[in-house]
């Protein structure tokens, strides 16, 4: 059978192999990630009632495929945070283009933690549906996102 | 990004290492969207970090090395609503144990630092700077580093400015270099609309309701409403204001709304009308039996689920003072059918400092006093954050209180009901 592939635009580049969560709706960054962040917790778990992809799962060191993160100006700070605790997911993989609180949080990371948390974009929404949550997949410095069998 | 001379320099480490650091995380997040230049920014910013958590670590080592670096905004900024008001929000010993000293343990530290780098003064926190008597209100055209989703989403909706969703940080950097990337919603084509929304209701929308299904559907677009002039009219007078505030708020937090525009009311709208939407924008027809299904979607997260609630929280974002007034008469004219003297729970309502204080003026302070609702300036969310307040069933009219904790959203018309014990 032929391998799923998904191409996207490099925001911070890394390699990752392992498993993922797929969240189909837009991801609301402090809804999710605030209450283990707070507690400080040494792993996330997505504690966004209104998003029944990721409530209750464990973030920390997965891949979270996600069209967009949506809700409050605080999202990328909280990025930088997670990042700062390295309890981060591994990788943040867009369907679509990155919103701006994202894309805040991975360059606050990136630039002021030296966090290597991986970011990549634009992979078409195809990749919501294609890849389940606990897939296996694989994440190369190129942007390409692999369902691995 | 082209760069001038002068913000080359900067980025060179002419001015300082944390300039620059500064100056490369901006360029950085402007060249992922595209931007070609930086532009001023033209008037006061407005940060969405109040509250000093002792886990948000990054906050304060930056902040310490821009204070070490001696830079300050040009403008006085504003920021969002303190986390702790014993005064009127009344804890037991344990939860101030959690605020005081787990919580919110560097919360003097923080406002420390923010007045060393250009905070307002003492009345500068609030979600609403906006209003005229905070006084943080930008001009139509102004170009903002603000953050806060529901004082962006204003701005740029109510008064015409333009401001980016900035997160936390951004909003710092983009106040002290007093520059910002241009993109999005700062361009003419970043603020033309993907999405016709049909308001068809039979009255005028429940406006967190309205603007819940519709951050929702539209997640980042920009929204083009038709059919809601039919019932707020032409002119933006302080209930108008007061209802796009709320509807805002809602569209931003349950969505990712940075902008939307009102038919024939908010002014692009009225300036330019249906050429602001694209042609490929996409319809969302909402009556009464969408806005029913929204409202029925949102879970409960109480753990008894039919507990009689003990705490209510109106004003998230803060009140405005024509809801101050709005809401006394509402609740004299609901004890006196109930034939109570005091509201029969807890309830506080929030709102910016100065509107407190021109409020507490009024009979209508006196009266709400008497029946016993409490008026404060705190953030409602950061109170709720509290594990301990997180497990009490608290009630609110607040979409946004909704999203980020487990209080539990009713309607203005039955928040009503219950805070005055009419069965």
């Amino acid at each position: 059978m032929e391998k799923k592939v998904f191409k996207g635009r490099v925001i911070c580049k890394g390699n990752y192999e392992g498993e993922c969560v797929v969240s189909k709706q837009g991801l609301n960054t402090l809804a999710t990630f605030q209450k283990s962040a707070l507690m400080n917790k040494k792993k996330v778990i997505g504690a966004d009632q209104n998003n029944p992809d990721v409530y209750g799962k464990n973030l920390t060191g997965v891949a979270l495929i996600l069209p967009q993160t949506i809700g409050s100006t605080t999202g990328g700070l909280v990025i930088q945070t997670i990042c700062q605790m390295g309890i981060n997911p591994a990788a943040l993989l867009f369907s679509e283009e990155i919103d701006s609180l994202a894309a805040s949080g991975v360059i606050l990371a990136k630039n002021w933690e030296n966090s290597n948390i991986i970011a990549i974009d634009k992979l078409g929404s195809e990749i919501l549906t294609a890849i389940k949550t606990g897939d296996k997949i694989s994440v190369k410095e190129d942007g390409t996102v692999t369902l691995l069998d | 990004m082209k760069l001038t001379a002068e913000e080359k320099a900067v980025l060179e480490g002419k001015e300082g290492e944390t300039k620059a650091k500064i100056m490369q995380t901006v360029v950085e997040f402007g060249e992922l969207f595209g931007a070609t230049e930086l532009v001023p920014v033209t008037t006061s910013g407005h940060l969405v970090t109040s509250f000093g958590i002792g886990l948000l670590k990054p906050v304060y080592r930056i902040m310490d090395e821009i204070i070490e670096a001696g830079l300050k905004t040009p403008y006085p900024f504003t920021v969002d609503p303190r986390p702790i008001d014993y005064q009127n929000v009344k804890c037991g010993i344990l939860d101030k144990l959690i605020f005081s000293k787990i919580m919110y343990s560097k919360q003097k530290h923080y406002e420390e630092q923010l007045s060393k780098i250009g905070l307002k003064n003492k009345n500068a926190f609030t979600c609403a700077c906006y209003l005229k008597e905070v006084g943080n209100t930008p001009k139509y055209g102004d170009v903002l580093s603000w953050a806060e989703s529901s004082a962006v989403v204003f701005a740029n909706s109510v008064l015409g400015a333009r401001c980016n969703r900035n997160s936390g940080m951004l909003d710092i950097f983009g106040a002290l270099l007093g520059k910002v990337p241009k993109f999005g919603l700062l361009t003419d084509e970043g603020r033309k609309a993907n999405w016709i929304i049909e308001v068809k209701t039979t009255s005028l929308p429940e406006a967190q309701i309205l603007g819940s299904a519709i951050g929702m559907k539209v997640m980042e677009d920009v929204p083009y409403v038709v059919g809601l002039d039919k019932f707020l009219g032409n002119e933006l007078t302080d209930d108008v204001i007061s209802y796009l505030k709320d509807f805002g708020a809602a569209t931003a937090s349950n969505g990712a709304v940075g902008l939307y525009h009102i038919e024939n009311l908010t002014p692009e709208a009225k300036e330019f009308g249906k050429k602001l939407i694209n042609k490929d924008a996409k319809v969302y027809v909402i009556d009464d039996a969408e806005l029913e299904r929204v409202y029925k979607s949102y879970p409960i997260m109480w753990k008894d689920k039919n507990a009689k609630p003990t705490l209510c929280f109106i004003g998230c974002p803060h009140l405005t003072f024509s809801q101050l007034n709005s809401w006394t008469s509402k609740i004299e004219e609901g004890l006196k059918q109930s034939g109570r003297r005091k509201v029969a729970l807890r309830v506080i309502m929030t709102t910016p400092p100065d509107v407190k204080e021109k409020f507490e003026k009024t009979e209508n302070f006196l009266k709400l006093k008497k029946f016993g609702v409490k008026i404060s300036s705190i953030c409602p969310l950061m109170y709720t954050n509290n594990p301990i307040a997180g497990s009490k069933p608290i009630i609110t009219n607040s979409n946004k209180l909704r999203t980020y904790s487990k209080s539990r959203y009713y309607k203005d018309e039955d928040i009503l009901k219950i805070i005055c014990g009419v069965k």
